[in-house]
């Protein structure tokens, strides 16, 4: 339907992402906080997702790990705050090879007349952590960077 | 690449007369003036913008003759587009594939459930 579009300002230890989804909005809020369906989207189609536990209720508890090609394990886990609902999903996102450094996620579901708006903000702790999250998180699949490079380029001319 | 020059760099790139030096640079070395021209703002300030850039590892400079010359280094960027490449692919495909699951339970919620796949059909149940 629509683009993810990521936001990650200078200075400031915040990520925002947001999409559009062509669903209504409770259907799209079922699918971030049922487990079941949870599995079957979250990661990239190379990653192997295994649920241990997604209490999506006030000081529930959640962890997941996903597990690459070469079986390399990346663990994640926090708690959620407050009662799930649509107007906020708020849980607390700590990857497990970087033990006390938290984020804090917040998601809300807007009601665009059938489709529905996600958007998501990481707090982190600070401005290191943030970047380092999204480095190391994400270790696998750095693609073509030249072509991404050629990209924003092209992007830096034309804004 | 550390936090604090991911953030010099982002910081550089968050000007739009940085970034048009930055894609005029992309043609080739240029002056002080050559880069200050298309501009309505001094030479003074455009070297200022130029010293951002330089600290970002952006720009380095040379000396032609008695000519000061302004040269992209494109490193940085590609470091920042790596990063930020591997962040925006992972949320790429997760929402592909969580708008593959809503149109399949869309799907599932007019013909009812139990057509669906298992874990699907659990959650029409739920409601």
């Amino acid at each position: 339907m629509s683009k993810t579009h990521i936001t990650a300002e200078p200075g400031i230890p915040q990520i925002t992402i947001t999409r559009g989804f062509n669903a209504p909005r409770d259907l799209v809020f079922r699918a971030h906080i049922e487990p079941e369906l949870v599995a079957q989207w979250l990661g990239p189609r190379d990653l192997t997702l295994a649920i241990d536990r997604w209490e999506a209720r006030d000081g529930g508890t959640w962890r997941y790990v996903h597990t690459d090609v070469h079986g390399n394990t990346y663990g994640f886990h926090g708690v959620f705050h407050g009662n799930p609902s649509p107007q906020a999903i708020v849980q607390t996102f700590e990857f497990e090879g970087a033990p006390g450094h938290v984020a804090l996620q917040t998601a809300t579901f807007d009601d665009r007349g059938g489709s529905t708006l996600v958007r998501t903000v990481s707090a982190f702790q600070s401005v290191e952590d943030r970047d380092a999250m999204v480095a190391s998180g994400m270790e696998r699949g750095a693609r073509d960077s030249d072509e991404r490079l050629a990209e924003l380029l092209a992007k830096l001319q034309s804004s | 690449m550390t936090g604090d020059r991911l953030s010099l760099v982002f910081g550089a790139l968050a000007d739009p007369i940085r970034r048009a030096i930055l894609t005029r640079l992309t043609e080739g070395e240029a002056t002080v003036a050559e880069l200050a021209a298309p501009f309505s703002v001094s030479q003074p300030a455009i070297s200022k913008h130029l010293k951002v850039l330089e600290n970002a590892g952006l720009v380095s400079r040379t000396r032609r003759a008695t000519a000061r010359l302004s040269r992209l280094e494109a490193g940085p960027l590609r470091e920042v587009t790596t990063w930020l490449a591997r962040y925006q692919q992972f949320w790429d495909e997760s929402h592909e594939r969580l708008d593959d699951l809503l149109t399949a339970l869309q799907a599932g919620q007019e013909e009812g459930p139990g057509q669906q796949q298992a874990a699907i059909a659990k959650g029409n149940d739920d409601e």
